[in-house]
């Protein structure tokens, strides 16, 4: 639905250049939300805004519903009739709401339609309508300055919405609102996505946002996309840093001849009850050291640190019996190299 | 001097006033309007980016701001007889008010339009909407409270400029004011002038400051308060990720 091929962007001011995209290879799938997730300057905001435009990218190609749109920016600074059409079909919210506020909640909502320059009766009834799927139809006629933070990013989803997109870009949504307001802002984007079939490429750096919501993630440093992937394919990859930080584990063997297994849960093979299968097949203590497990559409997503009785040597059988069950199996302190990664769940 | 006898000099005065102010007012609105817009427009990472026109512009603006409005009059004259067939009377006095205010309103509608937060551009931009929605839809309403007040004090600036009018025989009060109080020691007359003016400049600027603050209760800004946003660390989560990079 979103392919970016080779995006670059480089800020020039005063005879320095700044890099703030460094070929980025961006694919998202039509109906998913996908979470891009980094450090402030690692270039999130760059990325976002070069998927509508809003800053035009120094090379590469985006391309949105399978309409290419850099070629559509033509060479002019400012944007011509084709890519303001293009647009128009993608929908966008942002940190601060940007409403405007010289207009009552419905006016607000209306403006993407009086750009296409559809009629009052069709702006009000279509307007309503949104408002009234983000649950604020009684506040049609209120000022933005008399909503909460949430009940404005509220409006902003529904004022996205009113060019019917298929795709919903947004840019730190609900970075200026408290936890308990981010989780329903996050519920409305997550029910959009599933009602309206709604494609979804959102920035954040917040790791719970991903965590709640995408169906994808993608890691960025220093302007270049360093990991990504569906959910349980990030898991599946050994090392991986966003998987790490999405379901970090820790604890310490408690002591000697111990055999401490990080066990990854992901896809199909994670409806068994396995834990308490291994300890009744092989009479085995399993002691639990620290888990984070998400069961998401029944199935279990996520890690789990367990600890055997007995050295490595002496539980080969139950850990090939969970690698029978399509777990995949990490050895803690048996691969020094990737020690340091684990150490650093564990610190979270 | 009786009071009788003062109306009648200054009843047709205050007429003269209002009509030439008010005409200037209205032409320094439809001009400096848009010249203020096309100043932010043109700047350096403007939606019409223009070097070249905002520089001229600019210079434009400052040199006929930096001339005192009694030789800019003069300096008119041929101008002013070309646009209304003569260089005295009030009708030849609404020229250079106006062309000394049009620059004036300029500046100020620049300040006002200047302030209003890029992201709403932004937002209407993800919208496909074009430069023109943009400033129809985005600067000019939101900065309605500062035009307006803008407006108000482009008005009272005005009724001071009105003044030197007299000048060119455009007459009105402040004319009426010189030619008594100080050519003929009525100074009762001047005083009473005095007091008039003082009791207009203060209802247009009552006026205006109550359209203005009824425009902006509806609001200033749809981001949070500007304070909160200094204090909070700019993106507080970025430790979580810190911690996993």
């Amino acid at each position: 639905m979103i392919t970016t091929t080779g995006l670059t962007k480089v800020y020039r001011s005063r005879g320095r250049e700044v890099t703030a995209l460094d070929g980025v290879d961006l694919h998202v799938r039509e109906g998913e939300v996908y979470g891009v997730i980094g450090q402030s300057g690692a270039g999130k905001s760059s990325l976002i805004r070069c998927v509508n435009l809003l800053e035009r990218p120094t090379s590469g190609t985006v391309s949105v519903a399978g309409q290419d749109l850099t070629a559509l920016a033509g060479r002019g600074p400012r944007a011509g009739r084709e890519l303001r059409r293009a647009r128009s079909r993608i929908g966008m919210v942002f940190q601060h709401f940007n409403l405007l506020s010289s207009r009552t909640v419905q006016d607000n909502v209306e403006l993407p339609l009086e750009i296409l320059g559809r009629s009052g009766k069709e702006r009000s009834r279509k307007a309503l309508e949104l408002l009234d799927l983000v649950g604020l139809a009684d506040k049609a006629k209120a000022y933005p300055a008399q909503l909460s933070g949430g009940q404005k990013q509220r409006v902003g989803i529904a004022r996205a919405l009113a060019g019917d997109p298929k795709v919903l870009l947004s840019d730190e949504a609900t970075s200026a609102l408290d936890p308990e307001t981010t989780r329903s802002i996050l519920q409305l984007l997550r029910d959009l996505n599933r009602q309206l079939g709604l494609t979804v490429l959102l920035i954040t750096h917040e790791m719970d946002v991903v965590k709640s919501i995408c169906d994808s993630a993608a890691l960025m440093e220093r302007g270049r996309i360093v990991e990504s992937g569906t959910v349980s394919e990030l898991l599946a990859t050994p090392g991986s840093e966003l998987a790490s930080a999405l379901f970090p584990v820790g604890g310490e063997a408690s002591g000697p001849e111990r055999t401490v297994l990080d066990v990854t849960f992901h896809g199909e093979a994670a409806t068994q009850p396995v834990i308490s299968q291994l300890s009744r097949t092989y009479n085995i203590d399993i002691s639990i050291l620290g888990a984070a497990i998400d069961t998401v559409g029944g199935l279990q997503i996520g890690r789990m640190r367990i600890e055997l009785p007995g050295r490595y040597e002496d539980n080969v059988v139950p850990v090939g019996f969970l690698r029978e069950q399509g777990l995949q199996i990490d050895v803690v302190g048996q691969h020094e190299g990737r020690e340091p990664v684990l150490v650093k769940e564990g610190a979270k | 001097m009786t009071w009788s006898e003062m109306w009648t000099l200054l009843e047709p005065e205050c007429w003269n006033t209002a009509y030439m102010v008010g005409w200037s007012t209205l032409i320094a609105i439809a001009g400096g309007l848009p010249l203020g817009i096309l100043l932010v427009l043109t700047e350096r990472g403007g939606l019409l980016q223009n070097v070249v026109v905002n520089k001229v512009l600019g210079q434009v603006v400052n040199v006929t701001r930096s001339m005192p409005f009694i030789i800019l009059m003069v300096a008119l004259t041929s101008f002013t007889r070309s646009v209304t067939g003569t260089s005295i009377g009030r009708d030849a006095a609404i020229v250079p008010l106006a062309i000394g205010a049009i620059p004036f309103f300029a500046r100020l509608v620049e300040t006002a339009v200047r302030e209003v937060d890029g992201g709403l551009v932004e937002a209407v931009q993800s919208m496909g909407g074009n430069t023109l929605t943009i400033v129809r839809k985005v600067l000019v309403p939101e900065a309605l409270p500062s035009l307006i007040a803008s407006a108000t004090t482009t008005l009272v600036a005005l009724i001071g400029y009105s003044a030197m009018a007299g000048t060119v025989g455009a007459g009105g009060l402040g004319d009426l004011a010189v030619r008594y109080g100080y050519q003929r020691f009525e100074t009762d007359l001047m005083w009473v002038i005095v007091a008039i003016l003082a009791v207009v400049i203060s209802l247009i600027q009552f006026a205006g400051d109550y359209a203005a603050r009824a425009l902006h209760h509806r609001g200033a800004r749809s981001g949070p308060a500007p304070k909160l946003r200094l204090l909070k660390a700019k993106e507080p989560a970025a430790a979580d990720i810190g911690k996993v990079a």
